[in-house]
């Protein structure tokens, strides 16, 4: 018997071959890059400085890159389905704002000075961040009273959000010296993510995916609204809680290592949709890939395009992202229907 | 009939929207291996009521599904015995036809077990018999509302229970396609399967073997839909203001023309 969704099918695949290849080249890409340019590569063998630069700056900071995308393009999949809105972005339920207030608390309390620059390795602001992100998501919860309904926990993630960012406003308005540091942090960078890094997102994205494409029926079923997933018998209150719970750890995670990068998350579904429909198993998949392959090429332009000098990738993300969802958007209009 | 005689049955049941309480103390009886239609005018509940026999809305009272409490029922168990399609429900947008019809095979498949040649049998027959075979790997969000709405009942069909519950499966269906409905609705009941449908089209209702009419939140009758008792209550339930008509060996609901027509109904009630 011949599989019948074989045209859709086939597409993926070959958008997965593409993404792979797409990042393979990419990582290669992100090698050469940077203040000091190829020549690092170049001198690899005999400089040891060069290579130092390019297995412990360049190289993780690609890597990094590629999983933080992983990361937010797998969070922004799974908000999308959880919430049935294609405007859904992984930061929906406070975690960016969380974040945020979370650095900005750690660089308050343990000091942007020399002395406690050793505490605050130690502890981490990525630490404060991911604290602050789940903490965040919790607070959202809390507010919702629970994950059972869609349009309160919107709403509960729109008021924390507001909250929580103008306490973190207030923070730095009594400590100017640390707008400058929490800025970077607010536009997001890869520039800080090292070996260690990796691995922690690694291990989070491989757990995260996992768990998604556990649940990817459920997104199905959902996309056909909560009664009739519901009549399908799926337990729907602890799936939903589960989800949410992945959403917050896969963005949390980024989060904390990379700052609020922008539009990936929301972007990255998008892009895999409009190649190919899939359900939501492939998705996430597909969805991980593209957020990948993004944030590596953003990171890949931000230390090329002015180099030696570099931008923010968030910024990257955030004019790039809304570029194109400005064109989805008129190219919907131009077809006569909303977005 | 065999030992069991009604597939679903409610007894003394409540429900609330929000504050509101919009079903009071119902009581009915399916009976197993027929087509039962609700209707009413808007707001009677009906829909309220089919979501609450689907064991999908919190209510008081008991729900019998095929001789067992319903609520006792483990929710696979539960979803392979009774599907159920909604009205106005999300459409899945960026889903093939295929994939989303296979959803309803959801309750037959172990987590995560890929569809078994059995599955995809069952979702063939199911979109071949709303004629939507043809475009099955196209996304719902490309199909005509009349298009979709023939997925969305192969995905109802796909499940295979017992008993199937739909509420407006006629919604923007064109009159070859409800036809088709019919015919299937009919070849349902005579391969022993049980049909409960919520109809607007009064006409199609009157095809059914039973007509539970509702107002209120109530049951005002139920009874077989070629008696004259149904009929009047339809009338009643209508304010007078539809006629039901023997066409063709076929009961038919028209409309009442001209006024003075419906003047005249209500003087003839008032006696």
């Amino acid at each position: 018997m011949s599989l019948p969704a074989s045209h859709h099918q086939r597409k993926a695949i070959v958008l997965v071959g593409v993404l792979m290849l797409a990042s393979a080249l990419m990582l290669l890409l992100g090698m050469t890059v940077g203040s000091t340019g190829f020549e690092s590569v170049m001198n690899m063998q005999q400089n040891p400085q060069a290579m130092q630069i390019v297995w412990d700056i360049r190289l993780p900071r690609t890597a990094g890159a590629w999983l933080a995308g992983a990361l937010l393009g797998l969070a922004g999949a799974v908000a999308q389905g959880l919430f049935r809105n294609p405007l859904a972005d992984p930061y929906l339920l406070g975690s960016a704002s969380g974040a945020s207030l979370g650095v900005a608390c750690a660089m308050v309390l343990f000091g942007v000075s020399p002395l406690a620059t050793h505490w605050v390795a130690r502890l981490g602001l990525t630490g404060a961040a991911f604290l602050g992100a789940v903490a965040a998501v919790l607070l959202t919860l809390l507010l919702a009273k629970g994950v059972q309904h869609t349009l309160r926990l919107l709403l509960a993630g729109v008021v924390v959000g507001v909250v929580l960012g103008a306490t973190t406003s207030l923070i730095l308005l009594f400590s100017p010296d640390l707008i400058q540091a929490m800025q970077s942090f607010m536009l997001g960078s890869t520039a800080f993510v090292g070996w260690n890094a990796c691995v922690v997102m690694l291990a989070v994205f491989a757990a995260c995916l996992l768990a998604a494409w556990l649940m990817s029926h459920v997104l199905d079923g959902l996309a056909l609204g909560e009664a009739t997933a519901q009549s399908l018998g799926l337990r729907l209150p602890q799936m939903r809680a589960a989800l949410v719970a992945l959403l917050a750890l896969a963005t949390g995670t980024a989060v904390a290592q990379t700052g609020l990068i922008a539009f990936v998350g929301l972007a990255a579904p998008h892009l895999v949709r409009s190649v190919v429909k899939t359900t939501h198993g492939r998705l996430s998949v597909l969805s991980s890939l593209m957020g990948a392959v993004l944030l590596m090429a953003a990171d890949i332009l931000a230390r090329w395009l002015i180099a030696p000098q570099e931008l923010p990738v968030g910024v990257l993300t955030a004019v790039l992202g809304g570029g194109y969802l400005l064109w989805l958007m008129h190219r919907h209009t131009g077809h006569g229907a909303g977005l | 009939m065999s030992g069991l005689t009604s597939a679903l049955s409610a007894k003394a049941v409540h429900a609330w929207l929000g504050n509101a309480e919009v079903l009071h103390a119902i009581s009915l009886q399916f009976p197993r291996g027929r087509w039962t239609s609700l209707v009413g005018p808007n707001g009677a509940g009906k829909s309220t009521l089919l979501k609450v026999l689907a064991g999908l809305l919190p209510h008081t009272g008991v729900v019998t599904l095929l001789g067992q409490p319903l609520l006792q029922i483990p929710a696979k168990r539960r979803a392979q015995q009774l599907s159920w399609l909604g009205q106005n429900e999300a459409s899945a947008d960026d889903l093939t036809a295929y994939d989303v019809t296979m959803l309803g095979r959801l309750p037959h498949q172990p987590w995560l077990a890929p569809p078994s040649a059995g599955d995809m049998a069952a979702v063939e027959r199911a979109l071949r018999s709303t004629q939507a075979w043809d475009w099955r790997d196209r996304a719902l969000g490309q199909l005509s509302g009349g298009e979709r709405q023939r997925v969305l009942l192969a995905r109802a069909l796909a499940v295979e229970a017992e008993v199937l519950l739909m509420d407006e499966p006629l919604a923007n269906l064109d009159p070859p396609h409800q036809t088709d409905w019919l015919l299937m609705v009919k070849g349902l009941v005579a391969g022993g399967k049980t049909v409960i449908s919520v109809l607007h089209e009064i006409s199609f209702a009157l095809q059914a073997d039973e007509l539970v009419v509702m107002d209120k939140g109530g049951v005002t009758h139920q009874g077989k839909t070629s008696d004259t008792a149904t009929h009047q209550a339809l009338v009643d339930v209508f304010d007078l203001r539809i006629a039901i008509h023997r066409v063709q060996d076929q009961w038919v609901a028209l409309p009442i023309a001209n006024a003075s027509e419906l003047d005249s109904a209500a003087l003839q009630n008032s006696f």
